[in-house]
């Protein structure tokens, strides 16, 4: 019942015949042989309903190299790389795996020819062991399962590749950047020569990302071709040997990373000159308008997700919230917008001591809430432009008498914010799902802003938007700040909480790590902090 | 005196609640593949009338068994079309599929309410384990398909814990799209399991007919599809716990009939209608219980139960 003999070690590139398809020996001779190139994409058209995805691409990847893959959200990176671990398939155009022409039906094709992909979103299931996330799908281990010999082929590869982490954890225990080396070990196992990263330090603290960064560079010079996608413009002139930079579906340029700087660089992904600097004048710190004491909430599964918080926002500041994702973040946004009962602590909005917190209260005092979601939480998808502007000052007198609303002052209170805040759509009626996730972004400002906040709790603003969007999202936050609200950023990107807040506070666990001034914070001290302050290579379990 | 009571209720215990383990094992397959199927009800009773008309027309109850069983698979890949393939809403179909299953078993079966001889199962006492004091009775002698069902559960556990298979099965209802990535076919498996589910559920039924009720009567199964719903919820779906609830519910549900002679219950008849609600309360209850503790641990529903699985093409 147990599999074939040399089935669990497919990892030698000539043993990749573990799995039931074999490589054939004449095409193993091709690789020997043939090309300097171990992908090349070429004509690569892609089309979805109303987008044009890939307009047709030539992309080249040399064997051996680190190459990066740099655009902004929608230029078509991750579809090109999607067709190249065989999810999606072409309309038009050809890939060759080391000079040999392919075609993937499916990612398990893709796989036989060495091709894997590490998501963004990672394809592992939390309840299942990292074993049987690395060996789910393959046929070669046989009916009954052996967790001794999956554990020790785990264990045998992440040693080999220095990625650390315990094959019988179950998924949901690991950090992120724990998952992160499964999804890798899994590709590897699979025999994969050619590694594909879809952002993956988007989601990892700075210290997780260097490790990261290490052990590609490692398998770099073990021979393995590592393509990595990204939108961040430092890491990919740390880390890549070339970097091709993809615009609206097309590529603007392949180039050496040596000879490339970070701001031709980001004109070529944009299109247009970009100012990395934003206007930002002093702080005009003023009375405190939002405080929390060691306020302690539950999250959905009613685990302690903030543990004796207290922090203070000022009139005309921007605190910054730093943290990886999942430690209570979303939940303190939602505890000072009376969306989740405290189970102690206490809230004041202005000086005010809240004592019922629902979110009507909170809004009636004056806290504005940016949601990390904005097109679940943050608009309601199916209303109109007009309605969601209005979601928050229906009530008030000048939009109508009782259960009557005016339309004509909703249309000329919607028409005047649109213009303001510069929000790009066909007209006031249309239902806001059809907006692209920027303009979505400016209507959610413009509803929360033009109620002139105390407070603003503004939830990952910029997650998902391109530059020219996020640069706008940034400079009214700041205008806010300039206007004398108070300004909560929850952020997992640094170099935003970096870049406009005036204090950082980091959350890790649900307790508050540390607190600086930005001025005198350093970025290598708040990672740590982000991290629970351990050793950032320690892993529980190895 | 109360020793033999409580052997005489365990044993009966285990024969009664036979029918609704087979039907809670095949549901916990069909759920962890990410496919819930409101339908039992109606595939059991299909298959208790379809057993008993076959038993009865043919004088051989295992061809009935085997009839059965292919009846409730079926109904279950006709809920398997509906939404795996078209994507259909799981609740709405499972439920069409229940009142297909009653509606059809009430008017196929008119003619063998009268008929009250057909051939049953046989019971088969274990040599030489039958005959132990206490575990004996309880265990070992028994019909058939008790012993189906003994084996049945543990046989389950270990093919979900402990099989590739089984492994690929957990996968597929918490992230079909991690599966798919790797190369197993989400919708081809589902189909797999949810007719295994049918099957189940009308071999569930037979049981019921051929060998703990042995007759058929319009509605037999009083709302044992329901309850193995419910019991799949109960059991985490997990197989072992589920023979658990499944013998507990039958104890219960024979409880007024066991003690009817004790004297107590002779001094209080009224109690009888009380008892008869006992299994449905029990039900409620372990319900209650199962979600309390469900929120504090990490364990829970299969993630992906409910939700077709689509390859998604769409975006940038």
């Amino acid at each position: 019942m147990l599999g074939k003999p040399c089935s669990l070690t497919p990892l030698l590139p000539q043993c990749t015949v573990g799995f039931d398809l074999a490589i054939p020996t004449l095409l193993l001779t091709q690789i020997m042989t043939t090309s300097s190139y171990a992908v090349e994409m070429r004509g690569i058209t892609k089309r979805f309903p109303g987008v044009l995805a890939n307009d047709r691409i030539d992309f080249q990847v040399r064997k051996g190299e680190i190459h990066a893959l740099l655009g902004e959200n929608g230029a078509g990176k991750s579809t090109l790389m999607n067709i190249l671990s065989g999810l999606y398939r072409p309309d038009e155009g050809e890939i060759a795996i080391h000079g040999q022409v392919v075609e993937f039906h499916s990612p398990r094709d893709a796989i036989r020819h060495g091709v894997g992909m590490v998501h963004q979103h990672f394809m592992l299931t939390p309840s299942q062991s990292v074993a049987e996330n690395v060996f789910l799908g393959a046929r070669e281990i046989g009916f009954v399962l052996n967790p001794q010999r999956m554990a020790a082929e785990v264990r045998r590869i992440a040693e080999q590749y220095r990625l650390p982490v315990d094959p019988n954890a179950k998924i949901w225990q690991l950090s992120v950047g724990e998952q992160q080396r499964v999804e890798i070990i899994k590709i590897l196992y699979r025999g994969a020569e050619i590694l594909i990263l879809d952002e993956p330090t988007a989601v990892l603290t700075p210290q997780e990302a260097e490790n990261l960064f290490v052990t590609l560079r490692s398998m770099a010079a073990d021979n393995k071709t590592i393509i990595f996608i990204s939108h961040k413009l430092e890491e990919v002139l740390s880390i890549a040997d070339r970097i091709t930079v993809l615009r609206s579906g097309r590529v603007a340029a392949t180039l050496s990373a040596q000879s490339v700087t970070k701001t031709e660089l980001a004109n070529l992904m944009v299109g247009r000159q970009v100012l990395f600097q934003l206007e930002k004048p002093p702080v005009q710190r003023g009375e405190v308008r939002l405080r929390l004491d060691r306020v302690c909430a539950l999250d959905d599964k009613l685990l302690p997700a903030l543990r004796e918080v207290s922090l203070t926002v000022h009139s005309g500041e921007i605190v910054g919230v730093a943290g990886v994702a999942g430690n209570g973040q979303r939940e303190l946004a939602e505890v000072i917008c009376g969306l989740r009962p405290l189970t102690s602590g206490t809230i004041e909005v202005a000086g005010e001591r809240m004592a019922h917190l629902t979110a009507r209260r909170m809004i009636d005092v004056g806290v504005a809430y940016v949601p990390e979601d904005r097109n679940t939480t943050g608009s309601a998808p199916n209303l109109s432009v007009a309605e969601n502007l209005i979601l928050k000052s229906y009530r008030k007198t000048e939009m109508g008498a009782g259960p009557f609303l005016d339309l004509a002052a909703v249309e000329r209170t919607a028409t005047s914010l649109v213009k303001t805040f510069n929000i790009l759509t066909p007209s006031i009626k249309t239902p806001v799902r059809k907006l692209s996730g920027g303009n979505l972004q400016k209507v959610i400002l413009a509803r929360e802003i033009s109620g002139q906040p105390q407070v603003l709790i503004a939830a990952s603003p910029t997650r998902g938007l391109d530059i020219g969007a996020t640069e706008s999202v940034r400079s009214l936050l700041l205008q806010e700040r300039s206007q004398g609200a108070a300004i909560l950023l929850i952020s997992e990107d640094l170099d935003e909480i970096f870049a406009i807040s005036d204090r950082i506070v980091v959350l890790y666990e649900g307790r508050i790590m540390g607190e600086f001034e930005t001025a005198d914070a350093e970025l290598t001290e708040v990672g740590l902090l982000m991290a629970g302050g351990r050793a950032p290579s320690a892993s529980p379990g190895t | 005196m109360e020793l033999a009571f409580l052997v005489t209720l365990l044993a009966a215990g285990i024969r009664s609640g036979t029918a609704i383990l087979f039907a809670t094992i095949g549901e916990i397959f069909a759920e962890r593949s990410g496919v819930l199927n409101l339908g039992i009800e109606g595939m059991m009773l299909m298959g208790a009338v379809s057993a008993y008309g076959v038993a009865f027309a043919t004088g051989n109850p295992w061809l009935g068994l085997g009839v059965a069983m292919a009846v409730g698979g079926l109904m279950a890949l006709l809920h398997g079309m509906v939404t795996i393939s078209l994507r259909a809403d799981q609740v709405v179909s499972g439920l069409a599929l229940t009142f297909l299953g009653s509606g059809l078993s009430a008017v196929l079966g008119a003619p063998l309410v009268e008929v009250r001889n057909a051939p049953r199962l046989p019971v088969f006492p274990i040599p030489v384990l039958a005959d132990l004091p206490i575990l004996g009775p309880i265990f070992f002698n028994h019909n058939v398909i008790v012993y189906l069902g003994l084996v049945m559960a543990p046989l389950a556990w270990w093919y979900i814990h402990r099989t590739r298979p089984g492994m690929e099965l957990r996968a597929i209802g918490e992230y079909p799209a991690a599966a798919d990535v790797l190369g197993i076919n989400v919708n081809r498996q589902r189909y797999a399991y949810v007719v295994f589910g049918g099957v189940m559920a009308g071999l569930g039924g037979a049981a019921l007919s051929l060998a703990i009720t042995p007759l058929w009567i319009e509605d037999m199964t009083a709302g044992q599809g329901w309850i193995a719903v419910g019991l799949v919820i109960f059991a985490s779906w997990d197989p072992l716990r589920a023979a658990l609830g499944s013998y507990l519910f039958g104890a219960i549900r024979r409880l007024p009939l066991d003690s009817q002679n004790l004297p107590f219950f002779l001094a209080y008849p009224q109690l009888g209608y009380f008892m008869n609600m006992l299994p449905y309360l029990f039900v409620i209850l372990l319900m209650l219980i199962s979600a309390r503790s469900e929120m504090r641990r990490r364990i829970g529903a299969p993630a992906a139960l409910g939700q077709p699985y689509v390859r998604e093409e769409r975006g940038v």
